[in-house]
């Protein structure tokens, strides 16, 4: 089977991004500078363009995911590639920064930067740990055929509650037709819902008095059982492939900040040299 | 009695007949056109009502008085009927010609009525439709018995019972179905004879109950409203209100006979041979259209205008005198009939079709000229054509590893065949040993001619198992050993699931598979499990015959497989005689053994194979699989595919079943025999050299494909609007992303041009014009997507992992 992209080519992204943080500090060590060092310095200037080409290289990863049926690389290598020179960048960016930081626009940009890699890390860990997760949840079902089994289950719920009481079969009737999967993002990445209308009408079920319907009320209850457990699985699956996207939502804007606070950074930088 | 001699009487109205009489008319040429019926061609005018009418071969030029292309039955017979009026030709109708006889080159036609037509020179174009095979059960006579049908939308709410399985059968029974109650009568247990797409829809129409079937049934009698069938569970009755039959029409042999004419075996299928003019054993009767083995229209019309300048004694080129002279304009310039003659001199498998059969053979066929070392194919190619050796010879390196060990063929030899058989990619490298001159057939005319003519199939056959045992089974083994083996061998075929051999059956034959592929399995503790997939060129059944015990597991067919079944006895002499070969076969019996031993651990891997193989993988070449425990669902894939594929994915990832990791999203998987290419009418679908499996701008959008596919990975679809590039979306949120479509714009809908845009099958092409590969694993950020072969991926070793 195949590996993933950690250990995509053998290591390769790996070593060279150690090899590159490795580099950088042992310079970082050896040079004795007449100052504290800081990016001022030639190896400072040197880390500091080094940083700055790494960060413009992992937003190009933005256009060339995008980018289809073109390039000797896969999209695959490219993200190797993007996960160990992000995480080189954490190391190539602080020693540029010679562990200097304030109240101003250049650890502004470090900050930003660090909520990308860090968000990126999130990121990697859910790549890499949420396939089998999902697959393990599924069980083989497609969403298609869960909704359809669900949708069964309706009907004969539906079915059965028709001969019970009212209050019953108006509980069953809403567990039916109310039963949400999904929603808001909140809802989404919650994973289950407390007010869900299946599992209320089944505590009703299951509390209410029996009136020699007993039969009837075992098969409702086993299909409820049934039913939960499925959404069960299904919200899961959302929260899941919610969360696989969730990220994003921090990764990209700031790694959109970062690249303006990086330009600003530049100006500023020339600008009282 | 008539006081005129003819110089020509034209029998038949055909569409054969009808334009030797034009061209008769048209030279002034006296003539007369008998026909039986009161309207010309009646063949055509008793097609159903309102069917297309095709004018294969399209390559061959229409050379007739009479226009004709394809078209709607009435456009066609309107035409004819005033384009011969226009001529002037002498027609005859309801003038049925009982006998014909010769007296002092002089032919007396004597008809129904009692008249006689005096001619020198007779054409018969009577082809075999007049003569249409009858049911001989009692009561077949009665009226509810017809043998035509005119025109389906004249009954309503009937119950009619078709009798006959073959395309007109199906097409009388699906048309009529529509406002019937319809019940189709196979002799068979299948509909083995009918073309693809006839066969689509009539299990579709069986399928959804739109049509009864009656499989390995007989008709026995027919009563007032009612046929008698025998079943498979004794007889039965099956009231109707109407039968229509349609078993097939054969030559009129008896009146053939009379006439003179010679019919070269007694089988019921057999025409008169012909001269290449066209004359029969009697001097002066000539043969033209379907009842001379030219069933097809324009070949008819062409041979009725020809016939008609060879009475007169000119000599004339055949139609495709040109399109042949063009196709070995590179031999030198040498005449036509000479390089015909050297072809059916030099080169066995041909030799024995008749000359206008030959011409259609080349003139499909491409004429190489090969300077010495030149290549002709590499192994692993995907190209599928036959090749026959003209002048030269040719050396074939079958062995990978070691290119100076050769078999070399002389003049007059073939190579390629396995192309016929298998979809799979070249197993040799051919070579011109000489310079040569080189005839490539293609696929289809090749299995054409294999089906038609019975002494290709057989020279074929024979001379492949030998190929093939020499290749896959006992390399090196020259052929005088192995002369015994092959003899008794024969050629097995196998439908998917079925089970070649049984897990403890008594038996020693072996089996090698020369198409599909197997899957091998036993039976541990109450389970099937499945121990190996044995892909084609490679044997199965050797255990048992090593062993001396019964079979130790069972093998079944994943995919119609093709085997060559090998006695026990035979192999065992090959292999005393042959210690080398002994030696290999027992190694390979240990490995499989051993790996047996390892698979009966690891059931999971097994399952992975019978999954795969359920799922049909096994046909195919090169199958898109994802590795659920990479994917994280972006469907960046199906992007990809749809960005480099006119805005149309031709790929569906999450739908398609999922075991152990692995999912098979609904995707083409490039079949070793593709069901798709079974039933193009404009052939648009074709195998690229790397094996992928592509339809080109041919494509009329009929839809056959789409049916055709068992897996559903072809649909039907027309170009979506163009979109804005990349940068307006990604900075200023211009139009739909990427994998996405346009959106309908209201506001510019008027300004659009209208009309429905002309639909057309879309499909995986695995992406042959884009350098570097397929855009759908490219475009993977996990590496989850990959392709494979199913050979590969089912080895064991690899499932090991």
């Amino acid at each position: 089977m195949r590996q993933s992209i950690l250990v995509h080519r053998n290591h390769f992204f790996l070593k060279i991004a150690l090899l590159v943080s490795i580099l950088a500090i042992v310079a970082y060590v050896w040079h004795q500078p007449f100052e504290r060092p800081n990016g001022g310095t030639w190896l400072g200037y040197t880390l500091g363009v080094a940083a700055g080409g790494i960060m413009i290289w992992l937003s190009w990863f933005g256009v060339r995911k995008r980018q289809y049926g073109i390039g000797i690389l896969n999209l695959e290598d490219w993200l190797s590639g993007h996960v160990y020179l992000g995480l080189t960048l954490a190391v190539v960016a602080t020693l540029h920064a010679g562990f200097q930081f304030g109240t101003n626009i250049h650890t502004a940009l470090y900050i930003l930067m660090m909520i990308v890699i860090i968000s990126g890390l999130l990121g990697l860990y859910f790549y890499i740990r949420f396939p089998l997760l999902l697959t393990e949840n599924r069980r083989g079902m497609t969403t298609e055929i869960m909704v359809q089994q669900i949708a069964d289950l309706d009907r004969e719920l539906r079915q059965l509650a028709m001969n019970l009481d009212d209050a019953t079969n108006a509980v069953v009737l809403k567990a039916t037709q109310e039963t949400i999967v999904g929603g808001s993002v909140v809802q989404q990445l919650r994973g289950y819902d407390s007010s869900c209308a299946t599992a209320m009408a089944r505590l009703f079920v299951e509390r209410s008095e029996s009136n020699g319907e007993d039969a009837r009320r075992r098969q409702l209850l086993t299909r409820m059982v049934r039913k939960e457990e499925l959404l069960k699985r299904m919200r899961r699956d959302v929260q899941l492939r919610c969360l696989l996207k969730f990220w994003l939502v921090f990764h990209v804007p700031f790694s959109i900040a970062s690249l303006v606070a990086l330009l600003v950074h530049v100006v500023t930088v020339f600008y009282y040299w | 009695m008539s006081s005129e001699t003819f110089r020509v009487a034209i029998v038949g109205s055909g569409p054969g007949g009808l334009s030797a009489a034009a061209h008769a008319a048209k030279l002034g040429v006296s003539h007369v056109l008998l026909e039986r019926a009161d309207h010309l061609s009646d063949t055509i005018y008793k097609y159903q009502r309102g069917k297309f009418v095709m004018s294969t071969p399209d390559i061959l030029p229409l050379r007739s008085d009479v226009t004709f292309g394809a078209g709607k039955r009435e456009g066609i017979l309107a035409n004819w009927d005033s384009q011969i009026e226009e001529l002037k030709t002498n027609v005859r109708f309801n003038a049925e010609v009982v006998a014909i006889e010769k007296s002092q080159a002089i032919f007396k036609l004597r008809l129904a009525d009692g008249s006689v037509v005096e001619a020198e020179n007779v054409v018969l174009a009577i082809g075999l439709q007049g003569n249409l095979n009858k049911l001989s059960c009692p009561g077949s006579d009665l009226p509810i018995v017809q043998y035509q049908l005119d025109d389906p939308e004249q009954y309503e709410a009937e119950t009619i019972v078709v009798i006959g399985a073959g395309d007109a059968g199906v097409e009388n029974a699906v048309a009529l179905a529509k406002q019937n109650s319809v019940i189709i009568i196979n002799r068979e247990s299948e509909f083995a004879r009918v073309k693809q797409g006839n066969l689509t829809l009539i299990l579709n129409a069986i399928e959804k109950a739109d049509i009864q079937c009656y499989y390995n049934a007989e008709p026995v009698r027919v009563e007032a409203k009612a046929i008698i069938l025998t079943t498979a569970e004794g007889e039965a009755r099956v009231p109707c209100d109407r039968i229509i039959a349609r078993i097939g029409a054969a030559a009129p042999r008896k009146f053939v006979e009379s006439c003179g004419i010679i019919f070269p075996n007694a089988e019921r299928t057999s025409l008169p041979e012909v001269s290449s003019t066209y004359e029969s054993n009697v001097p002066g009767l000539y043969i033209i259209g379907a009842l001379g083995g030219y069933p097809l229209i324009k070949q008819a019309m062409n041979q009725g205008f020809e016939v008609i300048e060879y009475i007169l004694g000119n000599k004339l080129e055949p139609a495709d005198e040109p399109l042949l002279q063009k196709k070995f304009a590179g031999l030198g310039g040498a005449d036509v009939d000479a390089i015909i003659t050297e072809v059916r001199t030099a080169i066995p498998v041909f030799g024995n079709l008749n000359p206008l059969l030959l011409r259609e053979t080349l003139l499909e066929s491409d004429v190489h000229v090969i300077k010495k070392d030149g290549v002709v194919f590499k192994r692993n190619d995907y190209t599928s054509s036959f090749f026959t050796i003209m002048r030269g010879r040719v050396d074939i390196q079958f062995n990978a590893l070691d290119p100076t060990q050769v078999i070399t063929l002389p003049t007059g030899s073939f190579f390629g065949e396995m192309g016929l058989i298998s979809g799979r990619r070249r197993s040799a490298t051919a070579l011109a040993a000489t310079d040569c001159v080189l005839l490539e057939t293609p696929r289809r005319t090749m299995l054409k001619l294999i089906k038609s003519v019975d002494s290709v199939r057989r020279t074929l056959d024979q001379t492949a198992i030998m190929r093939q045992v020499q290749t896959h089974l006992a390399p090196g083994v020259s052929v005088a050993d192995l002369q015994a083996l092959v003899n008794t061998a024969e050629l097995k075929r196998f439908k998917p699931g079925d089970v070649i051999f049984n897990q403890g059956d008594k038996g020693e034959d072996m089996h090698l598979i020369r198409a599909g592929s197997c899957t091998v399995s036993m039976r541990v503790g109450g389970r099937d499990i499945v121990l190996s997939y044995v892909p084609s060129g490679n044997y199965v059944g050797e255990m048992a015959l090593l062993s001396d015990a019964p079979r130790s597991a069972t093998v079944k067919a994943a995919h119609a497989t093709e085997t060559i079944q090998i006695q026990g006895d035979a192999f065992r002499a090959l292999l005393n005689s042959q210690p080398s070969l002994k030696e290999k076969v027992e190694t390979k019996f240990r490995q499989r053994i051993m790996q047996n031993e390892q698979m009966q651990r690891r059931p999971e891997a097994g399952g992975i194979i019978q999954f795969l193989i359920e799922q049909g993988v096994g046909e195919g070449t090169d199958v898109l699989l994802i590795d659920e425990s990479l994917c994280v669902h972006c469907d960046n894939c199906e992007k990809a595919c749809a960005e480099t594929h006119e805005g149309i994915s031709r790929l569906n990832r999450e739908a398609g079943p999922s075991f152990a990791r692995i999912h098979v999203p609904t995707s083409c998987r490039h079949c070793e025999h593709p069901h798709c290419m079974a039933d193009c009418p404009p052939n648009a679908i074709h195998r690229a050299p790397d094996g992928e499996v592509f339809i080109d701008d041919s494509c009329i959008g009929c839809g056959n494909c789409e049916r055709n596919c068992p897996y559903g990975v072809i649909q039907m679809a027309s170009p979506p609007d163009a979109k804005f590039n990349l940068f307006s979306w990604l900075l200023f949120g211009k139009g739909p992303g990427p994998g996405d479509e346009m959106a309908f714009d209201e506001a510019n809908y008027a300004n659009q041009p209208h009309g429905e845009k002309q639909k057309r099958a879309v499909k995986c092409d695995m992406c042959k014009d884009i350098a570097g590969g397929a855009a759908c694993v490219r475009a993977c950020p996990t590496g989850a997507a990959m392709r494979v072969s199913p050979e590969e991926f089912m080895s064991v070793a690899l499932l090991g992992q």
